[in-house]
């Protein structure tokens, strides 16, 4: 059992949790991802690492009500216990393997959207302790949906938020910024993008023309996350990747993000029709375009 | 009961028509009449055949003259020197190419039904509350058990017998490897077999830590140096799903047998309260002719759909057991044989709506002594259905094999260790089951695990 120390509502669907795990906490990376089941009977969770304190023990994660599975984990409180939290799965960030030399000769970008904020923190993070500075570009839909925003410019070099609204910061798409500050005279060495499919797909369109290398990290559906089952295949250059062994990250330009999201969009159906389910209960008449 | 010597107490089915619909055992197994029937039939030999054409060496005349004396407690005892597992093996076994392959009475007639004995006394020890003899001292040493499936379970249930400190490290949420994840809860019921046997291991002293990644959570160098095991045995299983690499292969409802089985047998989705969802299909191709790919398609078919087991050699070639293609054929699965896919079609949303298949011949035989399949021009069809489930085997984990210095692997990368004793290339090492050998059977990992238990044994006896 796993017990959680600390709960911080980030927003209306995202919530932070302080997780006592010291196996995990002692070997986990930037990038890697965890696996979390909140009782007896529930499905498996994977959710990307955001930050972890070796000496304490302790694995911080953030995640977004997106079924009757982490609408469970919302509604638990500090001091209760996770009944499963395994990890660190998956190949740690390619940063993690350079020395702090080849590092610091590099300009990095990051570029983090909505959920993806929390697991672009740890790699901004890692970079800083090693005295490296990055520019972190973070966009959300809205002021209100913002995560993260002090934590990571304590640890960012220049950070660039926009609201697709422009309710806060700049004012559209991550794409833009990227443009803006090319415009502007910036140019970088490498790109981490992370965030919805769509966003990383997009990312990837554009900094191709800028001739900018750009890491992105996979969430497709997984059901074991080691190995076993094959659900997180996805198309990577020709070949098929298993994004829980080979990833979560992957040269973005090599990755096929059409046929990833049409996946995804069809498994998302039966994951949103248990969320509604469990919500409404029996008062749900349909209408939402997740059931039939 | 049967007077006839030659011919063995029948054993009681749950009815095909019904058993297609639920998800209750098939075999009832023997009742103690009908046990102690069958094991008159056992000539009880001198030089006893049946012992060596089992894995795991059960003295099986001595068991089986214990349930003619009725008994039964006396039997499960000489069964569990040699096995940890009976009631999973008595159940899972390929008794007819082992130990009932090499009986006597099978010259005449039908051998005696070793495994339907099995079974019963291990159900009966159960029943009645009877474990396992544990060890009467330890010894001090440590050892460590990589998975928690019948190679690992069999070696730590050996080992802490002989006194050691054992403590498994598993994987997932829960105890058993492919026990639980991969055979069905009608092959193989969860609750009252495996998850008991499971806690006759732990009776004999074994620790088992689940939510541990090896290679990942905590690495083997870490174990032996930090934690103080004086050994580790490997016994991770076999690991990645293959795919046919043709065209369609990513569109929804193509599933491996690994994704569809875990989904219904860990993650229990067959349940309708299950958290997990899982695909009911209408009308699903399973792709492959091993035993995996008869309980992928004998779960479709449970969870609601016709279903087609899509094979490119003949019904000879079939490498499932022939009881399970029998129950299979029972159930009423489709064999579509001398056909192998070639593309995958998917509707607009990206879903599966049909599976172009070509027809294949037998021609002359490959190196693995089998006739190759070949295409015949111009045959493709298609075939309608709206999931695909393949089932074409497994290619090793490399979580273990990438992150253990002085590991060493095949060309295959499967891990490389001694057929006597589990021993590695890397010292204090040892390794078996589905990790070494690529996926095979319950008890040959289960023999494996027996036999490193052995060679750990002798290599800390004079460390």
């Amino acid at each position: 059992m796993y017990k959680i120390l600390k709960k911080r509502v980030l927003n209306e669907t995202i919530c932070l949790m302080d997780v006592e795990a010291p196996r995990c906490a002692a070997h986990c990376q930037p990038g890697q991802f965890v696996i979390v089941r909140t009782d007896e009977g529930a499905e498996r969770i994977p959710l990307t690492v955001c930050d972890y304190d070796r000496d304490a023990g302790v694995v911080t994660i953030v995640f977004q009500v997106v079924g009757a599975g982490t609408l469970r984990m919302m509604n638990m409180e500090e001091g209760e216990y996770f009944h499963d939290f395994v990890g660190p799965l998956g190949q740690p960030s390619e940063l993690t393997l350079e020395t702090a030399e080849a590092l610091k000769s590099k300009k990095i970008l990051f570029v983090a959207g909505g959920l993806g904020t929390a697991p672009v923190y740890p790699q901004v993070k890692y970079l800083h302790e090693l005295g490296v500075d990055a520019d972190v570009i973070v966009g959300a839909k809205t002021k209100d949906i913002l995560i993260m925003e002090d934590e990571m410019k304590a640890v960012a070099g220049n950070l660039y938020i926009t609201t697709d609204d422009g309710s806060y910061g700049r004012s559209g798409m991550v794409t833009k910024v990227i443009e803006d500050l090319y415009a502007e005279g910036k140019k970088y060495d490498l790109c981490v993008a992370i965030g919805p499919m769509i966003m990383m797909k997009f990312v990837c369109k554009l900094t191709k023309t800028l001739d900018l290398p750009t890491i992105v990290s996979m969430n497709p559906i997984m059901v074991d996350g080691t190995g076993m089952c094959g659900a997180c295949r996805l198309i990577v250059g020709d070949e098929v990747k298993f994004a829980c062994v080979d990833g979560p990250e992957f040269d973005g330009f090599l990755v096929d993000f059409d046929q990833a999201m049409k996946r995804q969009n069809l498994y998302k159906t039966e994951e949103g029709r248990k969320y509604l389910l469990e919500q409404e209960k029996e008062t749900h008449h349909g209408g939402c375009g997740q059931c039939n | 009961m049967t007077t006839d010597v030659n011919v063995r107490v029948p054993v009681r089915e749950q009815d095909a028509a019904k058993r297609a619909h639920n998800f209750e055992e098939v075999c009832y197994g023997y009742n103690e009449e009908e046990a102690v029937c069958e094991s008159t039939r056992c000539l009880n030999c001198q030089n006893a055949q049946c012992v060596k054409g089992c894995p795991v060496a059960i003295d099986i005349p001595a068991f089986i003259a214990q349930v003619k004396a009725q008994n039964f407690e006396q039997a499960y005892q000489i069964i569990s020197k040699s096995s940890s597992l009976p009631a999973v093996c008595g159940r899972v076994c390929p008794q007819e190419t082992q130990c009932e392959g090499k009986c006597i009475r099978g010259f005449k007639g039908d051998p005696v039904s070793i495994g339907k004995l099995e079974r019963f006394v291990a159900d009966w020890a159960r029943d009645h509350g009877i474990k396992p003899e544990g060890a009467s001292s330890k010894n001090g040493k440590k050892v460590a058990v990589i998975g928690s499936g019948p190679a690992g379970l069999t070696c730590a249930g050996d080992l802490a017998r002989l006194g050691y400190e054992v403590t498994i490290f598993e994987a997932l949420h829960e105890p058993g490897g492919v026990l639980v994840y991969g055979i069905p809860e009608f092959r193989l019921p969860k609750e009252d077999v495996v998850l008991k046997e499971i806690e006759n291991v732990k009776s004999l002293g074994v620790k088992i830590e689940t939510n541990v990644v090896i290679g990942k959570t905590v690495s083997i160098d870490e174990l032996m140096q930090d934690e103080g095991f004086d050994a580790v045995f490997i016994g991770s299983g076999a690991g990645l799903p293959k795919f046919m690499n043709i065209p369609g292969e990513q569109a929804g409802g193509v599933f491996s047998a690994n994704e569809y089985l875990t989904r219904s047998n860990l993650m229990k989705a067959f349940k309708e309260d299950a958290d997990t969802p899982i695909y009911r299909g209408k009308k699903v191709a399973v792709v492959g002719g091993g035993n995996v790919a008869m309980d992928a398609a004998r779960t479709a078919l449970r969870l609601g759909a016709e279903v087609h087991i899509v094979y490119r050699r003949s019904e000879e070639e079939l490498p499932a057991r022939v009881e399970e293609v029998h129950h299979a054929k029972q159930e009423g699965i489709i064999f579509d044989l001398l056909t192998n896919p070639v593309e995958i079609l998917a509707d607009e949303s990206g879903w599966v709506s049909g599976m172009k298949c070509i027809r294949m011949e037998l021609g002359e035989p490959d190196e693995s002594g089998r006739r190759r399949p070949v295409e015949v021009p111009g045959s493709e069809f298609v075939m309608d259905v709206d999931a695909v489930i393949m089932s074409l085997g497994t290619s090793p984990n490399p979580l273990i094999s990438s992150t253990t210095e002085g590991l060493d692997v095949n060309k295959w990368k499967c891990i490389i260790a001694d057929e006597e004793n589990g021993a590695t290339t890397k010292e204090g090492v040892y390794a078996g089951g589905d990790a070494v050998t690529g996926a095979a059977t319950v008890i040959l990992a289960m023999g494996a695990g027996k036999a490193a238990a052995r060679g750990i044994d002798e290599y800390l006896s004079n460390k």
